[in-house]
């Protein structure tokens, strides 16, 4: 069972994901893809500025009632005959699912897409209880079966390829060895799942929105394997963030037209489906999860990024993510996202992710929620820095520069020293272990006068 | 309830300052021809798109396990009525299903449970069939959703097209899970 034991240290998993500097330029051409496709989806909608706006308003919004919202949509939610659980950390969430499970005697779980439920580690949580869990999503079932995480939010397995999962279905789902063609492989899981489906004693789902005002929850898939898990079993089980409360029904097309567009570039998923209580005859338990959610409400600095509606494009644009690949984060959800929310809950595990930036503000364009990622990178930065979880080398270094910079003539010297010394020293001194920038890069020439000393030479020009 | 009182007042104690929600008057385009962006939209997302003038005019392919619940097009070998379990219904060849409504800008038919009899009827079968009239194409989600006030189905699904997943080096497959054809076809 896969699990992420260590401190994430980014610059040394992305070092190992660059070595096959193959795999990593493909890699970065299927994600910058996928980009593409929102950027042409998005290009389509006129008014999609105005949507983003009203989708950023209504989740600010939210956030400031978040509780009222929450108790609104369980009065709602009871009255349809749904039962309503609250879990304030990832254990208690997994015991209640556990209870749910075993109070019916239920031994086989299928799961649809759920980041929380990965957040949770629910699935080793069952299994050594003596549970079967099947995550039914295509890309889910990929990463089930290569015991690894999913390591993208929207597309698990992207950093499969097709030839990998041909040998990986070979095994497990007994395809003919050598088959990698995408239809066949897709044909293969869909048998081999809907057995899984058609067997299964309860299905858990994730949740896109909750809606205070109705009581019902959308899930938001492409297909069609959370619609069969919630319905072919008696027994729904869905869980969620307190975070993924809207207030009213006419919030939702504002996000379901963004969420499809922004995440794989279609108009919306094949199936938005929305739950008003159980089926008839059957249950809908909904589990509502905390796990430093109200914790990082309270920061003023990272509250906005509770707003994320889960559409992977932050990590699809950023140059960081495509050249260095999802598991290089360690955490649930990678990229510029998963960099605010990794050590907005876990500082000392994850103080590498904000760094794992180049603060070019890709991310920040094309969020449909208008969160400000890169701005709140560097506030992490700052907040680790404080916390004094940035390296000490880095940190000294800094210090050293803030010093310098705040004397002029101490500036004026340095430079100076630089323009005369660095010329002439080994170049085994300058490139040494100590400078990571120069590691693949060289530095510039040392100009022969300073940029204050050009200035002053220009034409009809004053000190 | 330990947890949720725990939870609501964390919530509470760290909500930032009230903000008001936004006006969403004014969002989604009017498309000029609703049903020709309709038909270009089903296109889009894999599905067929049929323009007829009466139900009477839809022919289907064969089919031998046929769920239909719109009188006039197909004609059920399965009774939903009979139906105890859903899992009966693995092999259902055809459903035609009565949509509420269909959205110009992404193809999608709302389709209503509590005219399913049962829920995964839409999902199971291979080949899906969605009716709506003319009258009931709207542009945008924005009108849907408006179309939709108030009403408390169970049960609601949009569906846009056939299931469909490119999981496996981003190649688009269509017929992943649910149904492999989705054909939406406009009354009037």
């Amino acid at each position: 069972m896969w699990r992420y034991a260590f401190r994430v240290d980014h610059p040394s998993s992305a070092a190992r994901f660059l070595a096959d500097s193959g795999r990593a330029h493909w890699h970065d051409q299927a994600v910058w893809w996928v980009r593409q496709k929102r950027d042409a989806a998005a290009s389509l909608v006129p008014d999609w500025e105005a949507l983003r706006d009203a989708a950023a308003r209504i989740k600010a919004h939210t956030l400031s009632r978040l509780a009222g919202y929450l108790e609104e949509f369980e009065r709602n939610a009871l009255a349809l005959g749904a039962r309503v659980h609250w879990a304030r950390d990832a254990a208690e969430h997994n015991a209640i699912v556990h209870g749910i499970l075993a109070e019916r005697g239920v031994t086989r779980l299928v799961k649809s897409k759920s980041m929380l439920t990965e957040e949770c580690r629910l699935n080793p949580y069952l299994e050594a209880r003596g549970i079967e869990v099947v995550d039914t999503d295509l890309g889910e079932r990929i990463v089930q079966l290569a015991e690894e995480p999913p390591s993208h939010i929207v597309m698990p397995a992207i950093h499969r390829k097709k030839e990998e999962i041909g040998e990986l279905f070979h095994v497990h789902l007994g395809t003919r060895r050598g088959v990698s063609d995408p239809a066949l492989l897709t044909e293969a899981a869909r048998h081999h799942l809907r057995a899984k489906l058609l067997a299964a004693g309860a299905g858990l789902t994730g949740v896109n929105f909750a809606v205070a005002e109705l009581g019902a929850l959308v899930v938001c898939t492409n297909e069609g394997n959370a619609d069969l898990g919630a319905s072919l079993p008696p027994l729904h089980i869905a869980c969620m963030g307190v975070e993924k409360i809207v207030p009213r029904a006419r919030d939702l097309p504002v996000f379901l037209r963004l969420l499809a567009r922004s995440a794989t570039g279609q108009p919306i998923t094949t199936y938005t489906t929305h739950y008003f209580g159980p089926q008839p005859g059957g249950e809908l338990h909904i589990v509502i999860v905390d796990n430093g959610r109200s914790a990082q409400l309270g920061d003023e600095r990272l509250r906005r990024s509770l707003a994320c509606i889960r559409c992977g494009a932050c990590m699809n644009t950023c140059p960081v993510f495509r050249r260095s690949g999802g598991h290089s984060y360690g955490y649930t959800v990678p990229g510029p996202i998963g960099s605010i929310l990794a050590p907005t809950r876990q500082p000392a595990h994850h103080a590498t992710l904000p760094f794992a930036s180049s603060l070019c503000g890709s991310c920040s364009d094309v969020c449909p929620v208008r969160i400000d990622l890169h701005h709140e990178l560097l506030e992490l930065r700052h907040a680790l820095a404080e916390k004094r979880l940035v390296p000490l080398g880095k940190r000294l270094a800094l210090r050293l520069a803030a010093f310098v910079l705040g004397w002029t003539g101490l500036y004026r010297l340095a430079g100076w020293l630089a323009r005369r010394l660095v010329p002439r020293l080994p170049r085994s001194w300058v490139y040494g272990a100590w400078n990571a920038w120069g590691r693949q890069r060289e530095l510039p020439p040392m100009p022969r006068a300073s940029f204050r000393a050009l200035y002053r030479r220009r034409p009809g020009g004053r000190a | 309830m330990a947890a949720r009182e725990e939870i609501l007042a964390a919530l509470r104690r760290n909500a930032p300052a009230p903000a008001p929600a936004p006006d969403l008057a004014g969002l989604g385009a009017d498309f000029p021809e609703p049903l020709a962006e309709l038909e270009r939209s089903v296109a889009a997302v894999g599905g067929q798109f049929l323009r007829v003038s009466d139900r009477g005019a839809v022919v289907l392919p064969p089919s031998k396990r046929v769920v239909s619940l719109v009188p006039g097009i197909g004609r059920s070998t399965v009774d939903l009525d009979d139906v105890t379990d859903p899992r009966a219904l693995a092999d259902l060849d055809l459903a035609v299903l009565p949509g509420e409504l269909a959205v110009a800008e992404n193809g999608a038919v709302w389709v209503e449970g509590r005219r399913l009899g049962q829920r995964a009827v839409f999902v199971i079968a291979e080949h899906l069939v969605l009716v709506v009239a003319a009258a009931d194409v709207v542009s945008n989600l924005h009108q849907a959703y408006a179309r939709l006030e108030g009403r408390r189905p169970g049960y609601g699904v949009f569906i846009s097209g056939p299931s469909k997943t490119a999981d496996i080096e981003q190649a688009l497959v269509v017929g992943a899970q649910g149904a492999r054809t989705c054909t939406v076809v406009v009354v009037g």
